[in-house]
């Protein structure tokens, strides 16, 4: 099949155009109309777009990957069971864990583990959200809502498992949206409403540092 | 005149020109640009440096702003009344309708009151601005030139290992000292005569006796325009030679890029200001202003002057080397241009002259096209409004006898003496600069940047023959005579002012937008 050329004729370049003059009337008309709009009116009905950064700041969008949180059972230990999928998914490898076992007479000893640290390099971090896909028990998410706060060393963008613990989502709660009936759950038998916590740990938080 | 007093009024009207130029326009330029553009571009532009306030300072200072809006308020509304007081005195013709209060009494204690008020409420106003910067003195961004001349002076002076010393130092200081050096042929005001400072100067100007007239000029040249040319043709060579001194192949194509314009415009320049030289009969630039006030006529309400108004515009543009013609610097193309080895205070010189450049073209056009220091209705013995109302009016309030048959400033308008009326003109002077600065820097955000041929193709094809004609046209109409001027004012006024209406107009009215259709269904599901 052969191509099918469409050909557009090129406009005629009247006198007007090759004058310039109205063209630029015409342009400096718009961008002074714009001046005194912006001018004279109050910066509520007129059109600035500016945003007073630090004193303002934009809404995220509802799914922004923001910094990680770790979420807590209802009895305020870790979600996380070690499994190590996050830093396997991980394309940046930024996420370190060590696992290490409950100890005897827990109700999760045998059961499963739980990380021993848990760090996050916040610098090394692409944020694409893989470890969330990976995590099989809800246990990191990046529903805080928030950026990293500036810091002035490398050190500060280390997140370990008590400053990711400490971070709330969007919603104020330190717990996961899906429950799970597992040892610190609220649906499993073995629960106790006296443990029940849905507060930051005394751990020092991520906003300490300044 | 003796020596000292000419060299005395000689260095403080240089002093003058530079606190004027170097002290004020060119910092305030350098905050107005990028003010503006951000207005056009609806941002807000530089606002956020600051001189920092004692904590709870603006929360202090809180507490005075009702009172302050109230005070604001009913200062205004007083003054109101009192005007209100004063119509209904002159409506019904009563000097007397509040017994123990002359009229001119209530004329003054109205205005004060408003000024009062207005005073008040800019006072809330400036609180109100505090506290949006989180309570420290940010002056709407003006301290911004002030941090970025700071930067200027702090930063470290670089000069490229293999450039050329004595060249590269001394490239800023060429460009620079013309750009100063223009303003010593313009006039900023009429003609001083020193003894008569504090009295009525008649209006056609002559004094009796022998008084000393001092020029508001620093040199008062017979040959003004082709000094002003001559000098502003200098500053080529800081260009050239910046770009040529700083090894660098860039600055090299920049520098040559600035010489082959501003010579190639140069001569489109000079040649569109040969129409005002047939129409003033001078090349004295105070002899314009002169002739511009004498026949009651700006210069760009002339035809043959509104076109060269036009082209002279375009043409200085282009030798100032900033936006729709910065091929030199053209940082797209060329990284910097001639400016890109520079830096600290030797790019800051560089910066400092483009402005000052600026300022020198709005202050050429102003004098030449815009009459100067002439304002409509002042005269050299007063203000003078036409009509009689005003008359009456004036006669109401100074008490002055009128009479419909008496001529001359007593009965139809308000004297000044000398020293106001130049004062006035001083300030209009400087007010016309600062609109033909605003207009240079609309022109320079909206019109993007010329391809190099398109900008030669437009001096020697388009300037430089329309120029041409242009004085042809203006030798017709000077050898016409006066009805070929009556001709050419009016015909001037009209495009002038059809040209207003055009810009300002719809720029006034508040733009309608068309909403956007509805886009198309998305094809990819989510």
């Amino acid at each position: 099949m052969a191509a099918t050329v469409k050909v557009i004729t090129k406009p005629p370049r009247t006198l007007a155009d090759q004058a310039y003059i109205p063209a630029i009337a015409q342009g400096l008309r718009l961008t002074m109309g714009r001046f005194f709009k912006n001018t004279f009116s109050a910066r509520e009905d007129g059109e600035i777009v500016t945003l007073m950064y630090p004193e303002e700041t934009e809404a995220y969008p509802e799914r922004f990957r923001g910094i990680h949180r770790l979420t807590q059972r209802a009895d305020g230990s870790p979600r996380c069971v070690a499994c190590l999928c996050c830093s396997t998914a991980c394309p940046a490898q930024c996420i370190h864990i060590e696992a290490g076992e409950y100890g005897e007479g827990d109700p999760r000893h045998g059961y499963e583990r739980y990380p021993v640290t848990f760090v996050i390099d916040e610098l090394r971090c692409i944020f694409c959200g893989y470890c969330v896909e990976a995590c099989p028990c809800d246990a990191i998410r990046m529903d805080t809502g928030a950026h990293m706060p500036p810091s002035t060393s490398r050190d500060h963008f280390l997140y370990d498992k008590e400053t990711l613990l400490s971070l709330p989502g969007r919603d104020g709660s330190y717990l996961t949206a899906n429950p799970r009936h597992e040892p610190g759950d609220a649906s499993h038998p073995a629960w106790t409403a006296s443990a029940a916590t849905d507060t930051c740990p005394p751990s020092g938080g991520v906003f300490d540092f300044y | 005149m003796t020596t000292g007093l000419l060299l005395l009024t000689t260095a403080l009207k240089i002093l003058f020109i530079l606190l004027v130029t170097v002290g004020a326009f060119a910092p305030m330029l350098v905050w107005a640009e990028r003010r503006q553009s951000a207005m056009m571009q609806d941002r807000i532009g530089p606002h956020r440096a600051g001189i920092m306030l004692p904590r709870g300072t603006a929360e202090m200072l809180g507490a005075t702003v009702a009172p302050m809006r109230f005070g604001a308020l009913a200062a205004g509304a007083l003054g109101a009344v009192v005007l209100f007081v004063f119509a209904c005195a002159w409506a019904i013709d009563d000097p007397e309708l509040v017994p123990g209060v002359s009229v001119l009494q209530l004329v003054q204690m109205g205005v004060g009151l408003l000024v009062l008020g207005g005073i008040m409420d800019v006072g809330a106003k400036i609180h109100g601005m505090l506290a949006a910067n989180g309570g420290n003195i940010s002056l709407a961004g003006l301290l911004h030139p002030l941090a970025d001349a700071l930067k200027f002076i702090f930063k470290e002076d670089f000069i490229p290992p293999k450039a050329d010393k004595l060249l590269h130092s001394l490239a800023p200081i060429v460009t620079l000292m013309p750009a100063i050096a223009v303003f010593a042929v313009i006039p900023f005001s009429d003609v001083l005569y020193l003894e008569h400072w504090d009295a009525v100067v008649p209006r056609n100007g002559v004094v009796d006796g022998e008084a000393t007239a001092i020029p508001l000029q620093v040199a008062n040249l017979n040959v003004g325009v082709l000094f002003l040319f001559a000098i502003a043709g200098t500053g080529i060579i800081g260009a050239a030679i910046g770009g040529y001194a700083s090894d660098n192949k860039y600055s090299l194509i920049g520098g040559i890029r600035a010489a082959s314009q501003m010579v190639s415009y140069e001569v489109a320049l000079g040649l569109t200001i040969v129409p005002c030289i047939m129409i003033y009969d001078s090349l004295r630039l105070e002899a314009m202003a002169t002739w511009q006030h004498d026949n009651g006529v700006w210069g760009v309400c002339v035809l043959p002057v509104t076109i060269a108004f036009v082209l002279f515009f375009t043409a200085a543009i282009a030798e100032t080397k900033r936006i729709p013609f910065d091929l030199p610097e053209g940082e797209s193309e060329l990284v910097g241009g001639y400016l890109t080895e520079y830096s600290g205070m030797k790019f800051g010189m560089f910066f400092m002259s483009e402005f000052i450049e600026v300022v020198g073209l709005a202050a050429v056009a102003a004098v030449v096209f815009f009459g100067g220091w002439d304002l409509p209705f002042v005269y050299r013995d007063g203000i003078d409004l036409p009509g009689v109302w005003d008359a009456q009016l004036a006669s109401f309030v100074m008490g002055v006898q009128y009479s419909p048959d008496t001529p001359g400033i007593d009965a139809t308008g308000i004297a000044l003496a000398h020293w106001g009326i130049l004062a006035l003109g001083v300030a209009g002077f400087l007010a016309k600069i600062v609109a033909l600065i605003w207009f240079q820097l609309l022109t320079r955000w909206s019109l993007p940047r010329f391809r190099y041929d398109q900008m030669m193709m437009l001096c020697w094809k388009g300037l430089l023959p329309a120029a041409l004609i242009n004085i042809l046209f203006t030798g017709v109409i000077v050898l016409l005579g006066e009805p070929a001027m009556k001709f050419a004012v009016w015909s001037g006024t009209i495009v002038v002012v059809g040209s207003l209406v055009f810009f300002f107009l719809p720029a006034l009215k508040r733009d309608t937008r068309v909403a956007a259709p509805a886009s198309p269904a998305s094809p990819v599901a989510h």
